[in-house]
C-alpha cells in the first residue's frame, strides 16, 4: 500500500538512529560518525543483529535435510524469511527467491547457467549462446554486472555489446534498436547506477529486450534498498540484489527469477541439497529455489535479511525513498553551489536515486576522502567498481556520498563543510 | 592530518619533480591501484661502468593519482636518479619497511632524506599502497632492465 503524503514526509531519524548501535560510536578522536557510505554497505539495526543471534542461540540447525525439532524450526525461519522477501520485491511466488552468497554470486549464477545451457536438456535451449548471439549490457554497470557477461561471451563466442552513456549522465538510447537486435539473447542492466545515481528507463529497456526475445537481467542492488520494488510488475526475467546494502547481513544475496525460467535454467553450483536423484553416472536436479542452493545456504544471514525486510517494511519504502531523495537533492544543491565542485551525475532528482558522486577540482578523491574521514565523515573514494563508467567521462576516480534511512540533513552539512575544508587544505597553503 | 600530509608532501604533489616520460630508456613499467584507478607509467635508463656497476641514469614517469602517490613518485625520483642499482634496492627496502611499520619506524633520514615525510602514511593502512605505487613500478622496471642487462654496453646502452 502506498503511504500517504503526510506519512511519506515523516520519516523521523531520531528513533531510527537509536536502532543502529554503530551510530553511537565516535571515530578519529571523538568525532561523531557521519556514515555516508551506505551504497557500499549499510549499517544494521539491532533487530537484524538480534534476529541472527536469536536464531543461532535457540534454533540453529541445518535446513532442508533433517526432521528433528531444531531442523524443523530452522526450516521454518529460513522459509519465512524467503516468503517475506518475496512479498517485499513483488515476486509472484516464494519459490522465485533464491538465496545466494550475495548479488555477485546471484549474477554469476545466471551467467554461468547460460554457459551451462550448451550441455543441458532441451528445456534450456533458450539460454544457449553461440557466435551468432549478443549479450547486451550498459556502460554504467558495476563490475559485478559486466565482468561475468564478458566472461560468458568468451566462453560461448557470443558478442558483448553495450548501451552507451550520454554526456547528460544518462543512457543514450538513440541507437537502442541497433544494439538490442534479434541477435540479443540477454540484456543485463542496473536499476540504478551506483555512481551517477541514474535510473534508466527500465520499462523501455525491458520492452526492447522482450520484443526481440531476449531475457532481462536486472542488477537491483541500488534500487531494492532505496525504493519500493515490484519485479513482477517490471516484467524483468531475473534480478539480483544483496542483503548487506539493505540493512541486512553480509554473505547473503538474492537471485530472483520468473518461476518457469528458473525451472528451465541449468544449475551453476552443484552438490548437496540441490539434487533430486544421484547415481554414479548422472543426477537430476530439484525445482527452484533448491536447484540453485547447493550446499549449506547462508541460513543465519537469510534470517537476518528477513528481519531487515521487516524493518524496512515497517518504515515504508515510499517513506524511505522520499527521505533519501530529499537528502540527495540537498547534497546535490549544496555541493553544486561550491566553487570548484562538480556533481558527477544528473544535477536534479528526475529519474535519479540517492547516490551522489562528485569531483573537486585539483583535489584527488582519495585526498578529499581523507580530509572527510578526519572530520568523521565516511564516504567512498575511487571508481566504485565502475571503471568503464569513469573512463567514459575521462575521470580516474570520484568521491561518493550515499544515504540510508538513518542519514540526516546535518550529515549533508558535515559533508559540505568537509569538502570545503579539503579545498582549503589542498588549495590555499 | 598534518602527520599524513606533511608540507613537503603537498609541495611535491603540487609540483612533481622529474615528471613526464623521457627518451632514452631501458625499461618501462605500468602499475595501477585497482581499487582507485591510480596509474603510473615509469621508465628507467641505466648505465654500466667498466667495473660492471649499474647506475640509475634517469627515472621518468607519467602518473595520475592522489597527492600521496604523486608526491611519493616525485620524492622517489629525487632519491634514485644517480644512485647505483644496489643502493636503490636498499632505499626501496627502507622506504617500504617505514610505510608498512604502523608507526613503529620513523625512517632513517640520513638514508631516505625527504622521503621520511611519508612515515605518517604508516598510520593509514589504506594509503600505504598509494605511497608504494611508484616504487612498485620502479621495481618492475628494474627487474626488466636487469633481465636485459647483457645488452648494456660498457659505457651504457646509449653510447
Amino acid at each position: 500500500m502506498t503511504q500517504s503524503a503526510a506519512a511519506v514526509a515523516a520519516l523521523d531519524t531520531t528513533p531510527i538512529r537509536a536502532d543502529f548501535p554503530v551510530l553511537e560510536r565516535t571515530v578519529r578522536g571523538g568525532r561523531p560518525l557521519v556514515y555516508l557510505d551506505s551504497g557500499a554497505t549499510s549499517q544494521r539495526p539491532a533487530c537484524v543483529i538480534d534476529a541472527e543471534q536469536e536464531f543461532v542461540t535457540d534454533h540453529y540447525a541445518a535446513v532442508g535435510r533433517s526432521s528433528h525439532q531444531l531442523a524443523t524450526e530452522a526450516d521454518g525461519y529460513y522459509e519465512a524469511a524467503r516468503a517475506r522477501i518475496a512479498t517485499f520485491v513483488g515476486a509472484h511466488r516464494t519459490e522465485e527467491i533464491v538465496f545466494t552468497a550475495g548479488a555477485t554470486a546471484a549474477l554469476n549464477t545466471v551467467a554461468y547457467a547460460f554457459g551451462n545451457a550448451g550441455f543441458a536438456g532441451a528445456e534450456a535451449a533458450r539460454f544457449r549462446l553461440g557466435p551468432d548471439d549478443d549479450i547486451v549490457v550498459t556502460e554504467m554497470e558495476h563490475h559485478a554486472n559486466l565482468v561475468p557477461w564478458q566472461q560468458l561471451a568468451l566462453r560461448t563466442g557470443a558478442t558483448l555489446k553495450y548501451v552507451p552513456l550520454g554526456d547528460d549522465y544518462r543512457l543514450d538510447l538513440a541507437a537502442l534498436d541497433e544494439i538490442v537486435t534479434p541477435r540479443a539473447k540477454v540484456v543485463a542492466f542496473t536499476a540504478e547506477s551506483n555512481v551517477l545515481g541514474t535510473i534508466p528507463p527500465i520499462g523501455e529497456l525491458t520492452a526492447a529486450a522482450h520484443r526481440v526475445g531476449a531475457l532481462v537481467v536486472l542488477d537491483a542492488c541500488q534500487s531494492v534498498p532505496h525504493r519500493a520494488t515490484d519485479f513482477a510488475g517490471l516484467d524483468v526475467d531475473f534480478a539480483a540484489f544483496s542483503g548487506h546494502k539493505m540493512l541486512g547481513p553480509t554473505g547473503v544475496g538474492v537471485l530472483y527469477g520468473k518461476y518457469d525460467l528458473l525451472a528451465a535454467l541449468p544449475p551453476f553450483l552443484t552438490g548437496g541439497s540441490m539434487i533430486e536423484e544421484v547415481h554414479m553416472d548422472h543426477s537430476t536436479f530439484m525445482p527452484p529455489p533448491a536447484r540453485f542452493e547447493a550446499g549449506t545456504p547462508p541460513v543465519t544471514q537469510a534470517i537476518g535479511l528477513g528481519a531487515a525486510v521487516d524493518y524496512l517494511t515497517d518504515l515504508g519504502m515510499d517513506a524511505v525513498a522520499h527521505h533519501e531523495r530529499e537528502l540527495a537533492g540537498l547534497a546535490i544543491e549544496r555541493l553544486s553551489a561550491i566553487d570548484g565542485v562538480t556533481v558527477f551525475g544528473p544535477g536534479d532528482m528526475v529519474d535519479r536515486g540517492p547516490a551522489v558522486a562528485f569531483l573537486v577540482d585539483g583535489v584527488h578523491p582519495h585526498d578529499v576522502g581523507q580530509i572527510l574521514d578526519d572530520a568523521g565523515v565516511a564516504v567512498r573514494t575511487g571508481h566504485h567498481c565502475a571503471w568503464p563508467l569513469h573512463r567514459r567521462y575521462g575521470v580516474a576516480a570520484s568521491t561518493r556520498a550515499t544515504f540510508g534511512v538513518y542519514s540526516t540533513a546535518d550529515e549533508v552539512a558535515a559533508l559540505v563543510d568537509g569538502v570545503i575544508s579539503a579545498q582549503k587544505f589542498f588549495g590555499e597553503r | 592530518m598534518n602527520d599524513l600530509y606533511q608540507e613537503i608532501i603537498l609541495d611535491h604533489a603540487r609540483a612533481p619533480h622529474h615528471a613526464g616520460l623521457r627518451e632514452p630508456y631501458d625499461a618501462q613499467a605500468h602499475q595501477v591501484n585497482p581499487t582507485c584507478g591510480d596509474e603510473v607509467t615509469l621508465r628507467i635508463a641505466v648505465t654500466r661502468d667498466a667495473a660492471g656497476e649499474v647506475t640509475i641514469a634517469d627515472v621518468s614517469y607519467d602518473a595520475v593519482g592522489c597527492s600521496i602517490s604523486q608526491a611519493s613518485i616525485s620524492v622517489m625520483t629525487d632519491l634514485l636518479i644517480g644512485q647505483t642499482l644496489g643502493h636503490s634496492q636498499a632505499l626501496h627496502e627502507a622506504f617500504e619497511a617505514m610505510v608498512k611499520s604502523k608507526g613503529e619506524d620513523a625512517g632513517d633520514e640520513e638514508l631516505l632524506g625527504d622521503a621520511v615525510a611519508f612515515a605518517g602514511v604508516s598510520q593509514y593502512a589504506n594509503r600505504v599502497k598509494c605511497a608504494l605505487l611508484g616504487w612498485k613500478a620502479f621495481q618492475q622496471a628494474t627487474a626488466e632492465a636487469v633481465a636485459t642487462d647483457a645488452q648494456i654496453g660498457e659505457n651504457g646502452i646509449h653510447e
